[in-house]
C-alpha cells in the first residue's frame, strides 16, 4: 500500500491489520515513534493524521492510505518546532522515551487552542504517561511553546 | 523555573551516535590512579586496577571533545552530569562537548563496587574524584604540548576555554591534542578549588535534549542490524513454569513469520517483523508444566506474612531488652503495614539485540550492568567476557529493571540468538513486562511501640517478611550477612529515631517463593519509608504532639535529617492554615546518602487522594548539576505517588492479574501535584539523587490522609474506601 509520511510517499507491503505504528518503524524505518503499550494507553506512539494527534499503535496500516501522516522526524527540518524549541529551554527530557509523543500531543495542542490554559494542558495531554514525571515541566513548556509559536508566526 | 542567566551555556546540539564516528578523534592519553574510595568501598569488592589510559577524553582536531559516559543514561541526566565534571579540569569549551556512552571494559568500572554498572543512586560521587582527576591530567597534558610547540616553559601557561593560553599567544586543544597524547600521564595533578568552579554547581542544560525531541535518540528498541529478526517470547504464565509442548502450526500462516523455537524461558517467535513475531506468538498453542507456582494468590502470601509477622524473625539490629520494655508499658501502640509488588514498567519496554559472530557476541541493548551481563553471556557461550561487546544505547528508563543479577532479558535474546544462528532483536510488550516478574518485593511490616516521657517513644519493635531481592545472586556472599539480607531492612534498621530509643529490635522474615523480585527505585526504603514515616506519625498522634514538632525532638539538632525537614517545613509555612478542605502532611527520610524531607498537601474527591503541592527538600552534599537534582527530585515524587495512589501488581492462581497501563496505571499529568524543589546548601559528603526522592512521598501524602480524615491508611496503594 502506498503511504504519505512526512511528505513523501512510501510503497510498503504490509498486511491490512498491521498497526501504523509498526509500518514506521519496521517498514519504512522511522523509528522516532515509540512503542509502550500496544493499546492506546501511553501516547509514545502518537503521531498527526491529517493534521489530528492519533495512536498509531491501534491504527491499522489500511486506515491511514491516502492519508497524510507526520511524524516527530517531520514535525521540522531541524528541530525547531515551537514545541521542540521549549522543550529544549525548560529542560523537559529525561529517558525521553516518551517524549516524541508528548511532543506530538503538545504541537497539536497548540495549533488547536494557540494559548491553552491548564486545564487545557491537563485535558490534552492526558493520554501521555511519562514515567520519567516530567510533567511538571511539560506543563510549563507547552505554555513557552505557545509564546514562541506566537511570537514567530509559527504556522504547524 | 530556570532563569536564562543562571544556566550555563548550553552545548552545540549535535550527537555523536556511533562508536565509529567516533574513534575517528585523537585520542588523549588518560592514567587516573586508583580513585579514591569512600568508607563504604572499603568492604566492598572495588576495582583493584588503575584506569587504563584514553578511557574518558577525546579530542578532535576541530577542537570537539568527545566525553565516554561509563555509566548509562535513563533519564536520571548523567549524560550532563558527568560531563560537566570532567570539562570543570579540562577547561574545555562547554560548546564544545559530546557525550558517548562508554564500551563495556574494565576501565570503566564503579570505583566502589568494582564492575561497570549504573545504580543506587551512585553515579555522582562514585567517580567525582576519579573524573576530575582525569580532566586535569588531561589538561596538563595538553599544557605541556601547548608550551612545548611555542617554545615556553608550561609554568607560564594556562588552559582557558578550550585554549592553552601564553600571553598574546593560544593553541587550541584540536591542534594540540596529537602532541599531548604523546606525552607521559602526570601523576600528580591539582584540581581546582571549588571556589574556582565555573560548571560544577550551576544550572545546566542537558545535552541530549535535542536527539530526544526530535526522535533521533536511539534506544535500545530502535536498534537496526543487517539481516536482522524480531522475536517475541511466549513465556511461562505461572512463576516457574516450563514449556511442556508446542504446536507452531497456525503462526506459519502469518506473513512475515520466520521461525519458533524453544529457549530455556519459553517459546521464541521470529518474524520480519515485531508485527509478525507477535501474531505468530499469538498464534502459538503451548502446553505448559506449571509447577508450584500455580497456586500462588496475593491472599496467601498476606496470611504466610501475617503469620510469620507474629514472632519475630532474624535480629537486623537490637538494643537493650524490648519484648520487657513493650510488656511492661501501660499502652503499647500497634500496627500492621503493607506494601504489594510492583513492576517497574519503564516507558520503553524490555528488548536486547544481539549478534553472534566467530570473534565473540554483540549486544546493543540499554542495561545498568553491563559487567554482569558480559560475565553472564560469556558463560552461556563458553568465551571470554571481553569478547562480549555491549553497546550501550539510551534506556527509556531503568528503575532498576535493567540491571537484573541474571541479565535475564539479555541472556534470554542470546539464547533466541544461539539457538537460530540469527542476528536477533528480542521485543518485549508491555503484557511481558508487567508480568514478567522482577517486582519489588511484596512486603509485611509488623509494629509496636510504647511511649514514655513527653510522648517519647521508650519501645520500638518492627518486624519485616518479605522476599529478598539479593538471596540466590552472586551479591549473596558479599549483601547478606547474618541471614539479613541488608536491602531489605535499609532505612528501617538504620533509622535515626532508634538512636533515642533505649529498647528496640527490627527483625526480618525473608520468606521464598517462585516470584522473581529485584531493586525497584529506592529498594528496601521504598517500603521502609512508608512504614518508619508513618508509625511515626502515628506515635506523634498517640502523643497528641504536632507531627513536626514530634519528629524534631527525635532527630538529633545537628542532623541532616533535621536541616532537610526544617527547610521544607520553612519553604512550605508548615502550620499556617490551607484551603479548606485540605491538610498537609509531611515525611523525611536519609536513602542513598541523601536527606529528603517532604511535605504534601492534598484534599480528598470522591474518596480519592489528590495531591495539589509538595514540597521538597534535599541535603545531598555538593550540587554538580541543580537543574537534575530538581528534576530528579520531581521524578522520585512522581515515581513515588505513581505506586502510592495507583501501583499495584497481585497474583491469583500463579497469574499477575494486571497487563498493561489500564490496569497497572501511573500518574497522569492531570493529577501532578506542584512540586517545589528546595536545597541545602551543604558540603557534607555527597550522596545520590535518582532514588532519594522516592521514599518520602507515600508516607507524606498518606499522614496527609490522616491529617484530613482521621483515617490511618497502613497499605498501599492508599485507599480511602
Amino acid at each position: 500500500m502506498k503511504l504519505l509520511v512526512n511528505g513523501q510517499s512510501h510503497d510498503v507491503d504490509a498486511p491490512a491489520d498491521m498497526p501504523l505504528l509498526w509500518v514506521l518503524r519496521d517498514l519504512v524505518g522511522l523509528t522516532g515513534t515509540k512503542f509502550g503499550c500496544g493499546m492506546a494507553q501511553c501516547g509514545a506512539c502518537t503521531v498527526h493524521l491529517d493534521g489530528q494527534p492519533i495512536r498509531s499503535c491501534v491504527t491499522p496500516a489500511s486506515a491511514v492510505a491516502g492519508k497524510s501522516i507526520t511524524t516527530i522526524e517531520g514535525l521540522s527540518k531541524d528541530g525547531t518546532h515551537p514545541v521542540q524549541i521549549a522543550w529544549q529551554e525548560i529542560d523537559v527530557v529525561q529517558c525521553g522515551y516518551c517524549q516524541s509523543g508528548q511532543v506530538m500531543t503538545a504541537a497539536a495542542l497548540i495549533r488547536q487552542k494557540p494559548a491553552p490554559t491548564d486545564a487545557d494542558i491537563d485535558a490534552a495531554m492526558a493520554g501521555n504517561l511519562c514515567r520519567c514525571g516530567t510533567y511538571q515541566r511539560i506543563r510549563t513548556a507547552v505554555h513557552r511553546a505557545a509564546d514562541l509559536a506566537k511570537e514567530s508566526g509559527h504556522v504547524a | 523555573m530556570w532563569r536564562d542567566r543562571e544556566i550555563a551555556a548550553p552545548g552545540r546540539r549535535e550527537f555523536l551516535k556511533t562508536g565509529a564516528k567516533i574513534s575517528a578523534g585523537l585520542v588523549i592519553a588518560c592514567f587516573v590512579p586508583a580513585a579514591i574510595r569512600r568508607a563504604l568501598a572499603e568492604e566492598a569488592p572495588a576495582a583493584k586496577k588503575p584506569v587504563s589510559p584514553n578511557a574518558f577524553i577525546r579530542i578532535a582536531p576541530d577542537d570537539s571533545v568527545t566525553i565516554l559516559l561509563k555509566h548509562s543514561e535513563m533519564g536520571q541526566g548523567v549524560w550532563t552530569s558527568i560531563p560537566m565534571v570532567i570539562a570543570e579540569e579540562l577547561g574545555c569549551d562547554w560548546k564544545n562537548v559530546r557525550v558517548a556512552h562508554a564500551p563495556a571494559a574494565p576501565e570503566y568500572a564503579h570505583t566502589t563496587f568494582g564492575m561497570q554498572m549504573t545504580g543506587g543512586s551512585t553515579s555522582t560521587w562514585e567517580s567525582f574524584d576519579q573524573l576530575r582527576t582525569a580532566g586535569a591530567m588531561a589538561r596538563e597534558m595538553l599544557i605541556a604540548a601547548g608550551a612545548a610547540k611555542m617554545g615556553v616553559a608550561a609554568s607560564e601557561c594556562r588552559a582557558e576555554n578550550g585554549y592553552v593560553v601564553h600571553g598574546a599567544r593560544k593553541l587550541s586543544y584540536g591542534t594540540l591534542a596529537t602532541a599531548a597524547a604523546k606525552l607521559p600521564a602526570p601523576t600528580n595533578v591539582a584540581l581546582k578549588d571549588s571556589k574556582d568552579w565555573t560548571l560544577i554547581g550551576k544550572p545546566t542544560r542537558r545535552l541530549d535534549s535535542k536527539a530526544k525531541v526530535t526522535g533521533t535518540a536511539e534506544f535500545g528498541m530502535d536498534v537496526k542490524r543487517p539481516g536482522m529478526l524480531v522475536a517475541v517470547v511466549a513465556r511461562s504464565p505461572v512463576f516457574g513454569g516450563k514449556v511442556k509442548s508446542f504446536d507452531a502450526t497456525k503462526a506459519k500462516s502469518i506473513p512475515g513469520f520466520v521461525d519458533a523455537v524453544q529457549v530455556p524461558s519459553g517459546v521464541a517467535v521470529l518474524g520480519q517483523h515485531f508485527w509478525a513475531a507477535k501474531q505468530g506468538r499469538d498464534a502459538l498453542a503451548i502446553e505448559w508444566n506449571e509447577g508450584v507456582g500455580a497456586s500462588l494468590s496475593t491472599a496467601g502470601m498476606r496470611d504466610q506474612y501475617r503469620k510469620l509477622a507474629a514472632t519475630p524473625g532474624k535480629t537486623a539490629k537490637s538494643e537493650g531488652d524490648v519484648d520487657a520494655a513493650l510488656k511492661n508499658a501501660p499502652a503499647a501502640i500497634e500496627a500492621e503495614y503493607e506494601v504489594p509488588f510492583l513492576a517497574h514498567a519503564p516507558m520503553e519496554p524490555l528488548n536486547c539485540t544481539v549478534s553472534i559472530g566467530k570473534n565473540g557476541c554483540d549486544i546493543w541493548t540499554g542495561t545498568q550492568f553491563q559487567t554482569v551481563d558480559q560475565q553472564v553471556v560469556a558463560k552461556m557461550l563458553g568465551i571470554k567476557p571481553d569478547q562480549v561487546r555491549i553497546h550501550t544505547t539510551f534506556l527509556g528508563g531503568g528503575f532498576g529493571r535493567r540491571a537484573n543479577a541474571t541479565s535475564d532479558f539479555i541472556s534470554e535474546a542470546v539464547a533466541v540468538a544461539k539457538a537460530t544462528n540469527k542476528t536477533v532483536k528480542v521485543v518485549w510488550t508491555r503484557e511481558d513486562d508487567i508480568r514478567g516478574g522482577y517486582y519489588r518485593p511484596m512486603w509485611l511490616s509488623r509494629l509496636r511501640a510504647a511511649l514514655g516521657e513527653h510522648g517519647k517513644p521508650v519501645a520500638w519493635s518492627h518486624t519485616i517478611v518479605g522476599q529478598s531481592i539479593i538471596a540466590g545472586t552472586p551479591f549473596a556472599a558479599a549483601m547478606i550477612k547474618d541471614g539479613i539480607d541488608g536491602t531489605s531492612v535499609e532505612g528501617a534498621e538504620d533509622s535515626p529515631y532508634l538512636k533515642s530509643i533505649p529498647a528496640y529490635r527490627v527483625d526480618l522474615h525473608s520468606p521464598e517463593s517462585p516470584v522473581t523480585v529485584l531493586w525497584w527505585r529506592s529498594v528496601g526504603h521504598s517500603h521502609t519509608g512508608f512504614v518508619v514515616e508513618s508509625f511515626v506519625d502515628e506515635l506523634a498522634a498517640a502523643a497528641k504532639q504536632d507531627p513536626l514538632e514530634y519528629r524534631r525532638a527525635l532527630l538529633p539538632a545537628d542532623s541532616r535529617e533535621r536541616r532537610a525537614l526544617d527547610l521544607a517545613a520553612e519553604k512550605f509555612g508548615w502550620g499556617q492554615p490551607l484551603p479548606k478542605g485540605h491538610a498537609a502532611g509531611l515525611a523525611v527520610h536519609a536513602s542513598f546518602g541523601s536527606y529528603v524531607a517532604q511535605i504534601a498537601e492534598i484534599s480528598v474527591e470522591d474518596n480519592k487522594v489528590r495531591v495539589h503541592r509538595v514540597v521538597c527538600a534535599i541535603d545531598c552534599g555538593q550540587v554538580v548539576n541543580p537543574m537534575t537534582v530538581e528534576a530528579q527530585m520531581q521524578s522520585g515524587i512522581v515515581f513515588g505517588l505513581s505506586a502510592a495512589l495507583h501501583g499495584e501488581v497481585t497474583l491469583k492462581n500463579g497469574r499477575t492479574e494486571q497487563s498493561n497501563f489500564h490496569d497497572y496505571p501511573a500518574l497522569r499529568l492531570p493529577e501532578m501535584p506542584k512540586i517545589d524543589v528546595y536545597t541545602v546548601d551543604s558540603t557534607d559528603k555527597m550522596g545520590g539523587c535518582g532514588e532519594p526522592g522516592t521514599p518520602p512521598i507515600a508516607p507524606a501524602v498518606a499522614n496527609a490522609v490522616f491529617a484530613l480524615t482521621g483515617k490511618r491508611l497502613r497499605q498501599l496503594p492508599l485507599r480511602l474506601a
